[in-house]
């Protein structure tokens, strides 16, 4: 730490440090560009992974709070920027040294309308070209005569805008081109059966080959955070659930870790062991709906129906326990809602021993088939460097050759207690992001053989006051959904709601990676990387 | 399922008595019995899913609910060839014009189904800025299948109550939904910005 | 084995004694007329069926079985159904085209039916160049595939045209290679003499190597050409929507709808018909009990039979494999399929030259 910060105070002598369960630093916008450099590039720092940007409104200024990470050393730092007024609110963009910076500014200028300097495609992620205001501004006007719901087509804009920095200091606005008049653009959604949901993918090809991709986002934008600070902690549980739906377990886990890290809870040892069987059967059914759904994209619509199989024998574990069979509302703060049902050790034995065969099934079916080792091999090939700078976790990254797992980098819950394997490739391909998925399937399987027995007696709530109001501060958490690295930000302002809320998905950079991997292939490429990726558009959209 | 179980839904049983007071020719009656009985046995579903649902509509298709038992696993990816859109999912405002653009898409005769919390009223996010509260605000809704997200069960059952409503409808002689429909989209009109009317211009000097 | 032909030459004679000779020739042409589109629907509606239980017993689940006794009528409310959809009108298109479409891809599954040799006797037209008519009236429907993806106005229908011209031109040199194969074998194209040639043994049996080779390259390129999975790429349906016909509505769209399950039965015919013997019965030359017991079964339940197991087998592949992608398929078709074709049609030669077969 204090290494860290010698090495700032020389780059950014007025730099404040502010202690705390991640070392934070403010720094001046006009110094943050640079600092970011040094950070970035320095050998023994090494923070080249940024995690996430969190827009901030702290009601007399705007800004940014910017989670890094290093990759060797696991170690965090939070960058706190803030903008001089809040009319003209301007920062200066990082988007040319972390490639995920691109999305995640964008979504900071939709939320807040903080205009990021030098930032190549400075338009609106998930909100229409002309909606009216900043939702996430403090001073928003919610009411639906400002934004109606309207039926008319929005207009989809071949040219961007860049406020570009001259070197006089001023800051002038240009227009860049996104397709060129005579490009044949192809609009792939939201309305398309290979897009796993509501994406918008305009694509520029020549004959099959795709030129370019832009993608819409916004057309399941719930805007949970914001509905989120109107809400009581414990009813901000639900909306995790519905998020990644298929991550249910894992994103309401995270959310859970953070309030009672905030609250300084401890959770019983039996609810932490169920927890975490729970999010790696979550992460079985996840990955299994990812083998049906992704062989049928490929045209092998049998495949669908041999995985949903199991995945129906997990999902009857999960209703016989939580009453459910999709949105769980499982977790609660300080525990579990409900005790295991009687039979839950015996189903998730009963699974175990059929999961193995079902695995060899899939294999003779799909893996070992010619064409489907045609269709997925060198299809799509994201380097490290390029998954670590897209921010690509998850499995998706650890078929890159990019160890992040977070139930090992920074373990959290039971999985201290447990052995398993980090499943890491190194080709970076469709195929290995696949035999990555059916792997982490077989170590999922593994640590739930090791808990099943041992799962210890005792309580499975803590104790938690009846109103929950958090501390003043600032938390961050992250656990390893089914899709890579699911984070949450808790600003509290000593409320009993939270002054800011966060969710940071994995899913979002992975669909910010489409257009650079998809790019010189072939549409059904597309179709493929897209697949293989398997983001849930929910949890991109929030 | 026998026809008392059926007697449930009041606002079927109203439809019902309205076409027996009124009476038909028995030639046009028997072809539109004929009629009914194609379309009420076929009902192809789009695949539109926006979220959590749609997963549930998948379960639906698959081995243990097997919605092809009645024929209704032709999901087609193209509306003009679908008979029912099942809006599973939030609708959110910028998806708005695109799901009116869907059923407008489709050919007739078309339903609509909405699936979910999030389609009949905006579920758990109706606060928020940016979700459509009911997507019966933006086009004609034929069934409401309630739940955050439904059943397989109560899918089947909603699209078997679907059916039914086909049951009891008019082709020849008076159609009794059409005029509902249209005064709904009269009602509920695309409000056309100069912009993109011009876009439209542009578009097809193309 | 009944010679089905008597019975048509006694209805000639019937009609001839009673009505003027282009009378006769109205009459029968609106006969063989009717039984050809009768059961062009029904086969059409079973094959719809048969896939749908089929496809529904791969994925371990039931199929239709609520429509009608094990929902055999499934098909039928879909024709009723499909019948009064509305057309729906498109702007900015070419409207003829966009009509003239779907009837050019059903008539040339149609015409295709006239040939085909549907029993001892039965069949439309017995032309000494058979084969060859089938070949050349079976690719017209591409134009129809063509017109329909280019006259929507529409880029995934464009698309999916492109692709399936591609695909069908491509693997149209594959089928008619390996159909040449068998023609060699036969030393005839009239349909009548290749079923008859096959009196003693089919010629799967027959030719052995060669024709084993031009069966599975057949059967390869003309699932290709039905546009059925794993070569579905023209209307690809997690790519393109739902290909060419994505703006077609109604019944347009069941045409086409249709022409795919015809087309399915027809490519299976021929196999049949070049490779099993057609209507004739199974033969095994010895076993003079057992031949003369198969002749029992009526020729035209043989036809059917032997086309129904052979799509039985074509839509197994679709329910198994994914999909190729645009340049494999290609590559599939150029680099391998075609040099092994024009290989395989100098070793027949060569065997019915020096008479190497059985």
């Amino acid at each position: 730490m204090a290494d860290i910060q010698e090495k700032i105070i020389k780059l950014v002598p007025d730099a404040v440090f502010e202690e705390g369960e991640v070392l934070t630093v403010c720094v001046a916008d006009k110094n943050w560009h640079e600092l970011a450099k040094h950070l970035k590039e320095d050998t023994e720092l090494n923070f080249d992974h940024l995690v996430a940007i969190v827009g901030m409104d702290w009601t007399d200024t705007l800004g940014t709070m910017n989670y890094l990470e290093s990759t060797k050393t696991g170690q965090m730092l939070c960058v706190k920027l803030q903008t001089a007024d809040r009319d003209n609110a301007m920062l200066h963009s990082v988007s040319d040294l972390w490639d995920v910076a691109n999305f995640y500014e964008r979504e900071v200028y939709d939320y807040l309308g903080i205009i990021f300097i030098n930032h190549p495609d400075m338009r609106r992620l998930f909100l229409r070209n002309d909606w009216v205001g900043y939702p996430l501004r403090k001073d928003y006007d919610a009411s639906p005569e400002t934004n109606p719901v309207r039926l008319d087509h929005e207009q989809s804009d071949d040219s961007t805008v860049c406020y570009r920095e001259q070197p006089d200091g001023t800051v002038k606005k240009e227009e860049v081109t996104v397709f060129e008049p005579n490009d044949f653009v192809v609009n792939i959604g939201p309305q398309h059966p290979a897009t796993h949901g509501v994406l918008r993918f305009r694509t520029a090809v020549d004959g099959e080959t795709i030129k370019k991709i832009d993608i819409y986002l916004g057309y399941i934008h719930r805007g949970i955070e914001k509905l989120s600070e109107s809400l009581g902690y414990p009813q901000t549980l639900h909306f995790t659930d519905r998020l990644d739906y298929l991550s249910a377990h894992q994103n309401r886990h995270c959310l859970c870790l953070c309030i009672e890290k905030a609250l300084g809870v401890e959770v019983p040892q039996r609810a932490q062991v169920v927890r975490v069987i729970m999010d790696e059967l979550m992460r079985i059914s996840s990955h299994l709906l990812f083998v049906g759904t992704f062989c049928m994209d490929l045209g092998a619509t049998t495949m669908l129906f041999y995985a949903m199989r199991e995945r129906e024998t997990i999902l009857n574990i999960f209703e016989k326990t939580c009453g459910a069979r999709m949105t769980f509302n499982y977790n609660c703060i300080g525990g579990v809602i409900a005790d295991l049902d009687k039979d839950f050790v015996h189903d998730v034995k009963a699974l175990l021993e059929i999961m193995p065969k079902a695995l060899k099934e899939y294999d003779t079916i799909f893996t070992g088939n010619v064409i489907a080792k045609n269709r997925m091999e060198g299809v799509g090939v994201l380097t490290r460097e390029d998954a670590i700078s897209y921010g690509v976790t998850g499995p998706a990254g650890r078929a890159s050759g990019w160890g992040c797992d977070v139930r090992k980098t920074h373990p959290y819950g039971a999985y201290a207690q447990v052995e398993f394997d980090e499943v890491v490739r190194t080709e970076g391909d469709s195929m290995a992001r696949f035999k990555v998925r059916m792997d982490e399937i077989r170590q999922s399987l593994r640590i739930i053989e090791q808990l099943i027995d041992r799962i210890p007696e005792g309580e499975i709530c803590a104790k938690v006051p009846k109103i929950i109001k958090l501390p003043e501060g600032h938390w961050f958490q992250q656990v390893e959904a089914s899709r890579g690295a699911f984070g949450v930000y808790i600003e509290s302002r000593g409320a009993n709601t939270p002054w800011r809320l966060k969710f940071n998905s994995p899913c979002m950079n992975m669909a910010g990676v489409v257009p650079h991997i998809a790019k010189g292939g072939k549409i059904a490429d597309l179709i493929t990387i897209g697949g293989t990726l398997d983001y849930v558009v929910p949890d991109i959209d929030r | 399922m026998p026809y008392g179980d059926w007697k449930d839904n009041e606002y079927i049983e109203h439809l019902v008595k309205e076409l027996r007071d009124n009476g038909t020719n028995v030639i046009v009656g028997t072809f539109d019995k004929l009629i009914n009985w194609g379309r009420s046995n076929s009902i192809w579903p789009l695949t539109f899913a926006t979220s959590c649902c749609g997963i549930e509509f998948i379960a639906l298709g698959a081995a243990r609910y097997d919605m092809a038992r009645f024929g209704w696993e032709v999901a087609r990816a193209s509306p003009r060839q679908a008979d029912f859109m099942m809006v599973a999912g939030t609708i959110v405002h910028r998806m708005a014009p695109v799901v009116r653009r869907l059923y407008d898409q489709l050919a007739e005769p078309k339903y609509v189904i909405a699936c979910g919390g999030c389609a009949v009223s905006g579920g758990p996010f109706k606060n928020s800025y940016h979700v459509v509260k009911g997507v019966g605000e933006i086009i004609p809704v034929d069934v409401y299948v309630p739940g955050c997200p439904p059943r397989p069960e109560a899918m089947i059952y909603g699209i078997m109550q679907l059916s039914r409503k086909i049951k009891v409808e008019k082709f020849f002689g008076g159609v009794n939904r059409q005029e509902k429909i249209n005064r709904f989209l009269n009602e509920h009109p695309i409000k056309e910005t100069p912009e993109a009317a011009q876009q439209q211009v542009m578009e097809e000097q193309h | 084995m009944y010679d089905l032909s008597k019975g048509a030459d006694w209805l000639n004679q019937w009609l001839l004694s009673w009505c003027a000779p282009w009378l006769t020739v109205v009459i029968e042409c609106l006969l063989v007329g009717v039984v050809l589109l009768l059961a062009y629907a029904v086969l059409a509606l079973f094959y719809i069926y048969f896939e749908r239980k089929v496809c529904a017993a791969f994925q371990c689940r039931l199929g239709p079985n609520r429509v009608g006794p094990f929902g055999v009528l499934q098909s039928v409310a879909d024709m009723f159904k499909i019948l009064i959809k509305e057309l729906i009108s498109l702007n900015h298109i070419d409207k003829f085209l966009f009509a003239l479409a779907p009837y050019l891809v059903i008539i040339a599954s149609m015409l295709c039916f006239a040939v085909l040799p549907w029993g001892n006797g039965i069949q439309v037209i017995d032309f000494n160049i058979g084969i060859f008519f089938l070949l050349a009236v079976s690719s017209i429907g591409v134009l129809g595939i063509l017109l329909a993806g280019w006259s929507s106005n529409n880029k995934f229908t464009l698309i999916g045209a492109l692709r399936s011209g591609a695909q069908m031109v491509s693997y149209e040199l594959s089928l008619g290679l390996s159909v040449i194969t068998m023609v060699v074998f036969a030393g005839s194209m009239s349909i009548t003499d290749i079923c008859m040639a096959q009196k003693d043994t089919w010629f799967i049996f027959a030719g052995h190597i060669p024709a084993v080779i031009a069966f599975l390259i057949y059967i390869i390129a003309g699932t290709a050409e039905t546009n059925r999975g794993p070569f579905d790429l023209p209307e690809a349906e997690s790519e393109l929507t739902a290909g060419y016909h994505t703006e077609y509505s109604g019944i347009h769209f069941g045409f086409f709808y249709l022409a795919e399950y015809l087309n399915l039965f027809i490519v299976a015919g021929v196999a049949s018909l070049l490779f099993f013997g057609g209507w004739m019965p199974l033969h095994i030359p010895g076993w003079d009990a057992f031949n003369h017991v198969m002749d029992f079964i009526p020729s035209t339940l043989w036809f059917i039979f032997k086309a129904v197991a052979l799509s039985f087998v074509i839509i197994w592949f679709k329910w198994t494999f994914p999909r190729l992608r645009i340049d494999q398929l290609l590559s599939l078709e150029w680099k391998y399929l075609l040099p092994i074709n024009l290989a395989n049609l100098v070793l027949m030669v060569i065997v019915v030259c020096y008479g190497l077969h059985f």
